[in-house]
């Protein structure tokens, strides 16, 4: 007997509404509970579920739910039904058992913060978001939860919105998202144009079978993906993560490095049959997948916020996920993002450990030294930095490398996509090696007013917890090139589409070959290692001379590649010009009682620009009418 | 007999309507409104709903137009003074709106009417008896009848909160 | 009941078209607010008309729900004319668009 799915979703709700209404009638500590107890339920309702799903017997096991009919027009039918399969499994898993873990973190980090019941209203309502997201067995209902976690995401970024900037690092989050979403209603509007459903096992189950040819699946996956570019941050959309760092460093772990941003991929993985049906598409992911991760790891490099490091690197780890599943190595890019989500939640949680031990401070010029005074948060982070950087035994490597060698088999050998990739390992271990040197080792370079402590246990022991999945994470996948089983992957195997490229665990190529590409990136990665110790440990002078070397790229990494500045250019500032014109033209036509009465009656093109610039109660109510009319003249011609 | 009285009424209720929209002085308006009303609940009376025309006194006629009158007294709200100037253009083509929406109500109404007089009308006896729309009340329409009460309760609160001076 | 169906539902469209006619062309707010409501009753009329009709009560129920919307619509609009007329000293609609900036 297992517990119905709904319960999953339905005990965050649950607390949401309790810390959200009766909030102000529970201690701090009696939120936190609440919301960290209704997270464990989930997670051990999940367990007990995928325990469930193992002994299930078929080719495909799953759990299906329908609870109602949401929405009813005409032939249009949406169901609100939970779909539970391994890949929901292992979502549901990662985002109750870090967000457990991660809840039981914010009772220590948020202690004393005024807003601390809004804070566990927000983030137990971003958990129910996140699950209806990853259970949903129609896209409406991943929407759904898609525009939830969004709308959390900025709740939370703006969490401290009596800070103006980070009010508007909220907005932005929020707004650069909305591009990316356009793509998603459109792709979702064409899905059912075209199949006359969105249930997702339905859209699979037709989709090869579909009488629309690759231009139509091109064009919807090219647009799913630039939904799923919004929500996970990866070039040209990828300016809102790092500024969502304004957020409590909880809530970059949670949402912006474990949860959230990792939506695009299960989008993805999720929908992988149409995917597949569309190799430019596929292709196109797997460039922009490796770009982001090369170009957002050379932007880590030089940043002077701890927190920012780590954005970039999430956006970089990210791109690693997009390239997995570009190359149609989906059971990869999930396994990444499974095991990320392990070592990225704890980094940032170390980090946020040290900022709080520092008194808020962020600046990683101003810290160093800090071993003999934080050694739990020294020794966990230490295992997260080389898990990120793929030391060979810990869960990155495995990911990595399975990510990597997805690139060398399709592209039949040493593709530009698979160096490259190579590469941004090598990156990752310098920059991630220059974090760590720079917090913690070397000369303290913090204020003498400062006195750097341990945090509290309650913060450590999620700490501990992540480092051992860090470290455990990987051997659920170890490749059989290894003489291991690689469960994961076949756990995967039946939800995701067979690749086209047959590629797989690597039954196909050579094993040599394997572990060759596998030798090649733990020599890129141990290289950025001994880098950033000679450059950081034995001469610390050579980062600076190094800089002074190379003033230009320095720049150029240094203000992120200015991409921040274009879009202020190019987007932002032609629109509010745009819009000033308009206004005074429009303002001009009123006064010199330009409109007249034919023109506005057909209701021309300037209707909707005085509809939202008059103020005046009667305009807008003679546009209703207007619009009654011509309903009516409809009617009435019919 | 009901006949004639049916059109006295329709006349009297249409030609208080445009008193109340054409007059300037909002007291007259108010008045004219409750006349208006009064000779609806007799319209009513004739459609043979009794409990509606009697509620249609007591609460439109009594309470709501009482609240208005206090309201434009409070307020001591003066005549509209003649309006000239900018705002004058709009009218047209409100007014040709409003013809237009006119026509085109009217023009649909036989039609609409015809479509409805085509299902046969089944005849209940008494349907103006309180106790056949008390039943249909409490019986099938029981859950919006205590969401308008809720509905009540929060709009007696919100006007308490927005009326206060000071929160 | 000897009146035809149409006459009736004409005179409700009149009424409501009188309505409309008061929203959109009185600055006075308490004057528009009236002019709804003669629009509402204008919907009453023709929902008893067909009560009578049909010759059952369901129109009958739905004018009462309107009453009831009508009342809490006219107590929470009136405090609010109130209160904006305390602030800004005019009930002319013409002058209230504060959030038009």
């Amino acid at each position: 007997m297992t517990a119905p799915i709904y319960l999953i979703t339905l005990l965050p709700l649950i607390g949401f509404l309790i810390n959200g209404l009766l909030g102000r009638f529970l201690t701090e500590r009696q939120s936190g509970m609440v919301a960290s107890g209704t997270v464990l339920g989930s997670f051990l309702i999940s367990a007990q579920l995928t325990m469930g799903l193992m002994t299930r017997p078929g080719k495909n096991p799953h759990f299906v739910q329908t609870l109602f009919t949401w929405i009813e027009a005409g032939d249009l039918q949406i169901q609100a039904g939970y779909w539970f399969d391994a890949l929901a499994a292992v979502m549901a898993l990662v985002v109750t058992g870090v967000g457990l873990l991660i809840h039981i973190y914010s009772i220590g980090y948020m202690r004393g913060d005024p807003g601390v019941r809004r804070y566990f209203a927000f983030m137990n309502l971003f958990i129910f978001m996140m699950l209806n997201l990853v259970l949903a067995d129609n896209l409406a209902l991943l929407f759904l939860g898609w525009e939830g976690v969004g709308l959390c995401s900025y709740l939370l970024i703006g969490f401290w919105f009596q800070d103006e900037s980070k009010a508007r690092a909220g907005m932005k989050a929020f707004i650069v998202n909305r591009v990316g979403d356009a793509g998603f209603i459109i792709a979702m509007v064409l899905l059912y144009h075209q199949f006359g459903t969105l249930n997702i096992q339905q859209l699979a189950n037709a989709a090869p079978f579909a009488l629309a040819g690759r231009a139509f699946f091109t064009a919807v996956t090219l647009l799913l993906f630039l939904g799923a570019t919004g929500k996970s941050a990866q070039i040209p959309l990828h300016i809102w993560l790092p500024d969502a760092m304004a957020g409590p460093t909880p809530v970059s772990a949670l949402i912006h490095a474990a949860t959230m941003v990792t939506a695009g991929v299960y989008l993805i993985a999720r929908n992988s049959v149409l995917f597949t049906l569309a190799p430019a598409t596929m292709n196109t992911i797997a460039t922009i997948g490796i770009l982001t991760a090369f170009l957002a790891a050379s932007m880590a490099i030089t940043q002077k916020d701890i927190k920012k490091v780590l954005a970039y690197s999430t956006i970089s780890q990210l791109g690693y996920m997009f390239t997995a599943v570009g190359v149609g190595a989906f059971s990869a890019g999930i396994f990444h993002l499974m095991t990320h989500a392990f070592f990225k939640g704890l980094l940032f949680l170390g980090a946020g450990s040290v900022i709080h031990g520092l008194g808020g401070e962020q600046n990683i010029d101003n810290m160093g030294g800090l071993k003999k005074h934080m050694p739990s948060t020294h020794l966990t982070m230490l295992v997260g930095v080389l898990a990120i950087t793929g030391v060979p035994g810990l869960s990155g490597f495995f990911s990595k490398d399975e990510i990597l060698w997805g690139a060398f088999v399709r592209y039949e050998g040493f593709s530009w996509i698979w160096l490259v990739g190579v590469i941004t390992a090598g990156m990752t271990a310098f920059y991630m090696f220059r974090l760590l040197f720079r917090t913690f080792y070397g000369q303290p370079r913090w204020s003498n007013q400062l006195h750097p402590h341990e945090s509290p246990s309650v913060m450590t022991l999620p700490l501990i917890l992540l480092a051992f999945l860090s470290i455990l994470g990987g051997y659920v996948g170890v490749p059989e090139v290894l003489g291991g089983m690689n469960h994961f992957h076949h756990l995967l195997e039946p939800v995701v589409a067979i690749s086209p490229w047959g590629l797989a665990g690597g039954h196909e190529a050579s094993h040599f070959m394997e572990l060759l590409a596998m030798f090649i990136s733990t020599v890129a990665a141990l290289g950025g290692i001994y880098y950033a110790y000679k450059v950081y440990i034995l001469q610390p002078r050579m980062a600076d001379e190094l800089r002074d070397k190379l003033p230009g790229l320095y720049k150029l990494s240094f203000n992120k590649y200015y991409v921040d500045e274009f879009y202020g250019a190019a987007v932002v500032r032609p629109l509010v010009a745009f819009s000033q014109v308009l206004w005074t033209w429009f303002d001009d036509r009123v006064i010199d009682g330009l409109v007249n009465g034919s023109a506005a009656l057909i209701g021309s093109g300037s209707r909707l620009i005085r509809q939202l610039q008059s103020g005046l109660i009667q305009h807008y109510a003679a546009f209703i009418l207007g619009g009654v009319i011509v309903i009516m003249a409809i009617i009435y011609a019919s | 007999m009901t006949t004639a009285l049916f059109y006295l009424f329709a006349a009297l209720l249409i030609g208080s309507a445009l008193f109340v929209v054409l007059n300037r002085n909002p007291m007259y308006s108010v008045v004219a409104l409750v006349f208006g009303f009064a000779n609806l609940a007799g319209i009513y009376f004739l459609l043979e709903a009794y409990f509606i025309g009697a509620l249609q006194v007591l609460v439109y006629a009594g309470a709501i137009m009482v609240l208005f009158l206090f309201v434009v007294m409070l307020l001591d709200v003066k005549p509209d003074k003649p309006r000239r100037g900018l705002v004058h253009l709009d009218r047209w083509w409100f007014a040709i709106l409003v013809v237009l929406f006119l026509g085109l109500l009217l023009g649909i109404v036989p039609g609409a009417v015809r479509l409805i007089t085509s299902v046969p009308a089944g005849h209940e006896a008494d349907i103006g008896n309180v106790e056949r729309v008390g039943q249909a009340l409490f019986t099938s329409y029981l859950l919006p009848f205590e969401v308008a009460a809720l509905l009540l309760t929060v709009a007696l609160i919100g006007t308490v909160f927005l009326a206060k001076r000071k929160i | 009941m000897v009146v035809p169906l149409h006459h009736i539902i004409a005179i409700a469209s009149l009424l409501f078209s009188i309505g409309v006619l008061g929203v959109l062309f009185r600055r006075n707010a308490i004057i528009v607010f009236m002019s709804i409501e003669i629009m509402l009753n204008a919907v009453n009329l023709a929902f008893v008309a067909f009560s009578n009709y049909h010759g059952n009560v369901h129109g009958q129920v739905f004018v009462f729900f309107t009453m009831t919307l009508a009342a809490a619509e006219v107590a929470v609009g009136l405090a609010i004319i109130i209160s904006l007329f305390r602030n800004l000293q005019t009930s002319d609609i013409t002058e209230i668009h504060n959030l038009k900036n």
